[in-house]
Parts: C-alpha cells; sequence; structure tokens
C-alpha cells in the first residue's frame, strides 16, 4: 500500500531522504500520556513518523521506551493522547501493524514448537475461532527460512538459543505481512552473527517500504543501522533523520542531564 | 475386598458406579483446565477459588436451609466468582502481586466461611450436621444427578475448549501479542477463568475446599513432565486426572475408613512423583543417566584427543606408545581406554598402545563434528 512514496525509498541511500513533510505520515501519536502511579512514565508525547523509516527509539532506562511501544500497541493504556496508523485510528489499523516484543516477556519452556509460535503470527488475519490451514503453514515456514531458522521448526522453543528464541519473535511478526513493525529490543542478548542477521531483515523490509520502529540500547550502532531516531526520556527530545539530529547536544539532553539529577538525588 | 470383587462391584453396585463415574469425570475436567492454570502460572488460584467458595456453601444453607447440593454449589459458584473477580481487581487496581491477592482472598473468604459454619452449627437445628462435608468432601453423598452435572459442564468446557483453542493457546503463551492482533483477550480470560471455577465448585462435594487446588495442579503437572505439546498435556492431564479418581475411589472403597477425596489427592501425588523421576525428557533420573553419559563421553573423547596429539607427532600414526604417558591426562581411565578399545578405535598390546586407522580419524573429526551438532 501508499505506492507513491516507494519510489524515493527503493533508491535512497540511508542517510539521504526527503524532508518530513513531503512524506506520507505513517504512525502519528498525539498528547501521549502514561503513568503507571503518580509519576508520568511518558509526558505529552507527540511523534511523526514517516513511512518507510528504520527508526531507533533511544533513550536511558526508564525513559519510557517500551511504554511508549506498548502504549502505542493499545497494550497499555495511556492517561490521554491518541495514536492514529495512516490517518486513522490504531484500533482500525491492526492488520498493518506487528509486534516484536521482548524475549523476556514470555515463558520460553511453554510446551510449543518453534513453527507453532511462528504460526501465531496468522492468528490476526484469521480472526476468531478459525484455524490456521495449509496456506498459513507455508507462510510460516516462509517466514522460518527468512530468519534462516528453517531447519528448528519442529524444536521445542526452550531447547532455542537466545539469538534463535528472537528470531523466532522475528518470524512471527513477519508471517503478518504488515506495513508497520514495532520491535522492543530486538538485538537484546544476541551474539553478532544475529544481530547482522537480523538487521539485514530490518533493512529488507525497510527497502520494501515498510516502517520499522525499533527500541535499542546501543548507541555506537544508530548511524549504521537506523535512518531516524528518537530520543526518549520521558518527554520527546528530538525526532529526526539521524545525520540531522544524531549529535552531541541532543544525547547529552537525554543521557546527561538526567545522570546529574539521580547523582543530587 | 480384592480387586476382581471391587472391578466386579464397579459394574453392578449402583452407588460405586455413581461414585466411581462422577470422580474420573471430575478428574478429567480438572486436569484439563489445571493445565491452563499451570501455563498461566496461576497455580494457586484454583486453590484460592476453592476456599473462596466456603462462605457461598454457608450462605446458601442459611437462606434456603436446604442441604441439596446443587442449591449449595449455586451459592459455592457465586462466592468462588466473587473471590476470582476481587483478585483481578485486587492486582489490577493496586500494586499488590498476584500472590499477595490470592492469600489475601483465600483466608479472608476461607475464614469468613469458617465462622459462618461454626455458627450454623450451633443452631438448635437438627438439619445443620453434614455442612463441614464441603471441607474435606464427601464422595460418598454423590448421587447419579451430580454426575449428571459434571458430565455436562464438562462436555460444555470441551466445546469450548475446542473452539477457542487458538485463543487460548496464544493467550497462555503471549497475552501483550494477543491484544495487538485484535483478540479481546479479557474474554477469552474471563473465559478460562469461568470454567477453572466451575470445575472447583463441581469438585468440592467430592474433593472438598481444602484439597480441591490438587485436582487441579497434579495432573497437569505431571503431563507437562511428558510432553511439549500443549494438546498432548492437555489430553495426559485429563487422563492423570480422570485414572486419579478412579484410583483413588477404589482405593477407598476396599479399606474401611479411608475417605475418597484424600486417598485420589495422593493418587494424583503419585503421579506426579512419578512423572518427575520417569519421564524420558524432563525426568530426573534420565536427566542424571544423561548426565553421567555425557561426562563419559566427554572423558573419551579428551583421552581420544590426547591420544590423537601423541601419535600425530609420528609418521606411523599407528607407532605404539607406552600407556604411562596417559598417566598424566585427566579424562584418562583404564575404562575408558577399554572403551576405546572396544570400538576399534584403540590398540593394546602389553603396556603399549597404539591409535588404528579409524580411531585417528574419528579424533581427528571429533571437535569439527561437534561444532556441526551445534548450530
Amino acid at each position: 500500500m501508499k505506492n507513491e512514496s516507494n519510489e524515493n525509498i527503493n533508491d535512497s541511500s540511508p542517510s539521504d531522504k526527503t524532508p518530513t513533510s513531503a512524506r506520507v505520515i505513517a504512525v502519528k501519536v498525539d498528547d501521549l500520556t502514561v503513568a503507571y502511579n503518580y509519576k508520568p512514565v511518558l509526558w505529552d508525547i507527540d511523534l511523526e513518523i514517516p513511512e518507510g523509516v528504520l527508526m531507533a527509539i533511544v533513550g536511558p532506562n526508564g525513559a519510557g521506551k517500551s511504554t511508549l511501544i506498548k502504549s502505542i500497541l493499545g497494550i497499555l493504556k495511556p492517561i490521554a493522547g491518541s495514536v492514529s496508523i495512516y490517518d486513522k485510528p490504531y484500533e482500525k489499523q491492526r492488520q498493518l501493524v506487528a509486534y516484536v516484543p521482548q524475549k523476556g516477556s514470555v515463558d520460553w519452556d511453554f510446551p510449543t514448537t518453534a513453527l507453532d509460535v511462528v504460526m501465531m503470527g496468522t492468528y490476526g488475519s484469521l480472526g476468531w475461532i478459525k484455524r490456521p490451514g495449509q496456506k498459513e503453514k507455508k507462510a510460516s515456514l516462509e517466514a522460518l527460512e527468512k530468519v534462516g531458522m528453517l531447519a528448528f521448526k519442529g524444536r521445542q522453543i526452550s531447547q532455542l538459543s537466545g539469538g534463535q528464541q528472537q528470531r523466532i519473535f522475528l518470524a512471527r511478526a513477519l508471517v503478518q505481512n504488515a506495513s508497520i513493525y514495532f520491535m522492543d529490543e530486538p538485538f537484546q542478548g544476541v551474539d553478532a552473527t544475529t544481530e547482522i542477521a537480523i538487521i539485514n531483515i530490518l533493512k529488507e523490509l525497510r527497502k520494501a517500504g515498510k516502517t520499522v520502529i525499533v527500541v535499542h540500547h546501543d548507541l555506537q550502532t544508530v548511524p549504521e543501522y537506523f535512518d531516524w531516531v528518537t530520543f526518549l526520556n520521558v518527554k520527546k527530545i528530538a525526532t529526526g533523520p539521524v545525520k540531522d539530529i544524531f549529535n552531541d547536544d541532543n544525547l547529552t539532553k537525554t543521557y546527561g542531564i538526567n545522570y546529574k539529577v539521580s547523582i543530587q538525588e | 475386598m480384592d480387586i476382581t470383587e471391587y472391578i466386579k462391584l464397579v459394574f453392578t453396585d449402583y452407588t460405586l458406579r455413581t461414585i466411581t463415574l462422577g470422580t474420573a469425570i471430575l478428574g478429567a475436567v480438572t486436569g484439563m483446565l489445571g493445565s491452563f492454570a499451570v501455563l498461566r502460572k496461576q497455580s494457586l488460584l484454583g486453590d484460592a477459588i476453592s476456599h473462596a467458595a466456603l462462605p457461598g456453601i454457608a450462605i446458601a444453607f442459611l437462606i434456603t436451609g436446604s442441604k441439596d447440593s446443587n442449591t449449595l454449589l449455586i451459592g459455592a459458584l457465586i462466592s468462588g466468582l466473587i473471590g476470582t473477580f476481587w483478585i483481578r481487581g485486587i492486582v489490577t487496581k493496586t500494586h499488590l502481586k498476584s500472590d499477595t491477592a490470592l492469600g489475601l482472598i483465600l483466608s479472608l473468604f476461607f475464614g469468613f466461611g469458617m465462622l459462618l459454619l461454626t455458627f450454623i452449627q450451633k443452631q438448635p437445628d437438627a438439619n445443620q450436621a453434614g455442612l463441614d462435608k464441603y471441607l474435606f468432601g464427601q464422595a460418598a453423598t454423590l448421587v447419579e444427578s451430580d454426575v449428571w452435572l459434571m458430565a455436562i459442564v464438562t462436555g460444555l468446557c470441551l466445546i469450548v475448549m475446542l473452539t477457542f483453542w487458538k485463543e487460548f493457546k496464544i493467550l497462555l503463551f503471549d497475552a501483550d501479542y494477543t491484544k495487538t492482533l485484535g483478540f479481546n483477550t479479557r474474554f477469552i480470560d474471563i473465559l478460562i477463568t469461568t470454567f477453572i471455577v466451575l470445575a472447583i465448585v463441581l469438585g468440592l462435594q467430592t474433593v472438598g475446599v481444602v484439597l480441591m487446588s490438587a485436582m487441579l495442579l497434579a495432573p497437569a503437572a505431571a503431563a507437562r513432565q511428558w510432553t511439549n505439546s500443549l494438546s498432548t498435556m492437555v489430553f495426559l492431564a485429563a487422563i492423570f486426572g480422570a485414572f486419579s479418581g478412579v484410583f483413588g475411589t477404589a482405593i477407598s472403597a476396599s479399606q474401611d475408613n479411608l475417605s475418597t477425596g484424600p486417598v485420589i489427592v495422593l493418587v494424583a501425588g503419585v503421579f506426579v512423583m512419578f512423572s518427575f523421576i520417569f519421564s524420558p525428557n524432563r525426568g530426573l533420573l534420565f536427566k542424571q543417566i544423561r548426565f553421567i553419559k555425557n561426562r563419559r563421553d566427554l572423558e573419551l573423547h579428551k583421552t581420544l584427543a590426547f591420544m590423537h596429539h601423541i601419535a600425530e607427532t609420528h609418521e606411523d600414526i599407528s607407532h605404539p606408545h607406552t600407556i604411562k604417558l596417559l598417566n598424566n591426562f585427566q579424562g584418562y581411565t583404564r575404562s575408558t581406554l577399554q572403551k576405546l578399545v572396544d570400538k576399534d578405535y584403540v590398540q593394546l598390546d602389553g603396556n603399549m598402545w597404539s591409535l588404528t586407522k579409524t580411531g585417528f580419524e574419528a579424533a581427528a573429526n571429533l571437535y569439527t563434528k561437534q561444532s556441526t551438532e551445534d548450530e
């Protein structure tokens, strides 16, 4: 979908993109505020994510990065704010959105196989009651192959290494065939080989015109992996192309000041 | 009464047949639903619900004055559900963790229930006796209509489970993700919980408030040991539960003064013990055997690698060396050497050993082979 913007994505390198104003907005967040108790975790976030970017969300621990993703996806209920996907409320556009949760959020000792977990990605389009059939199985096997895990399809998921589990989660999102992907720390606890494999898949998604939003921890790799970045620390510090805004000024604003505050306490 | 006599009685004696059928169905449905509770890490939920049902039984009696089991069970159902939703409420609305919420509701409701029971027992009414059977259960009071009720609920539960199998499975594995796919997780959750409450309430008369949670957990815990597939686990848990019911009833019927509920729970416990020790993949016994075998293999490999290292220094790989050379080496024992001989990797000649051609090749490929097996 949204073919009109595809031509300026396919040929462009990550560092030279058309300006925001000329692009279709894939995700729009308005006035989003989330609090667990009295303390706000996210304060009045406005965010526009253009279509076809590979965006990192960076910020210190407790900055609300995962919370932001979870609130956009409706897993957490915000106090205020709204989310729209391609100009329509998120609730109506769920099928355009796929989610890769943190690996540690589920019990990997659950009695099921790698293929079974990937098949769960097809449940959304199936809807209630209907069971996955041959078509869904074929799509799931293809997704497993894309992440290099086809040989492990029948493996019990607790018998997989951390990196392999992460790939399974990625395959489960791929099988949804969405337009927008939200990923919560997909590089956490994976080795160099898996990290490269994952980032290559993400870059392929971008090439295909998809929008990929990643909660990311490793500042070193931001310029290499991503073309768009959002600095977050309870409030939105900055958002834009990596080449324009990934600088000391924004890094200090996001990480530095908070350090001083926490030391004084 | 011996076992053949008992089997004959099951088919001829009306009461025994009713009780056996009842406990078997109860075991099957609780085992099935227990799998869901165990996988959701809500093992204690069953305990809380069964304890929360007690005041409902007492209040139902106080209001109606009837000891009809269906009337009392409706009371149990209502207070069990109230307890369950309070637990959910506490967890979502306060900072308290679910174990605290479960413990709190369990003891508060049970305490209140016991208070009402003592109050009822003090009443100058001959009718009051017997309510305390709900504490530990009394399978002997099961009548045909009770068994029918159990069968209907079990059938309903089976239909719902098969219909919403996919939804149950994904919710159990990853609730957040399920939400993002557009499923109403609250609905699925309430469906599962309602059936757990129903199964527990049905079991109160047979197994009792105090031991009911074992019926939910034991078959599921045992079943988990034998399989890595959810459907097989649920099926096995139902089988284990049903057999616990049947065996438990048989044992308690063949002895005097053995109440059925506790015996059923103990039989279920035996299933758990047996599964923990003897199941092939997760069982303690085979784990230990595998552990020892792996160590032995490793010793063997280390010795072989060491021999390969020495043999490599000679042009003729089968050049004999003295056994003394090996004594310094950690992995070496007489038995490992003998095993290498048995495998035709090594030839012994007095105090000298030499690698065979197969042995040399096996040693050379040891590590490359392992690394390909790994990934």
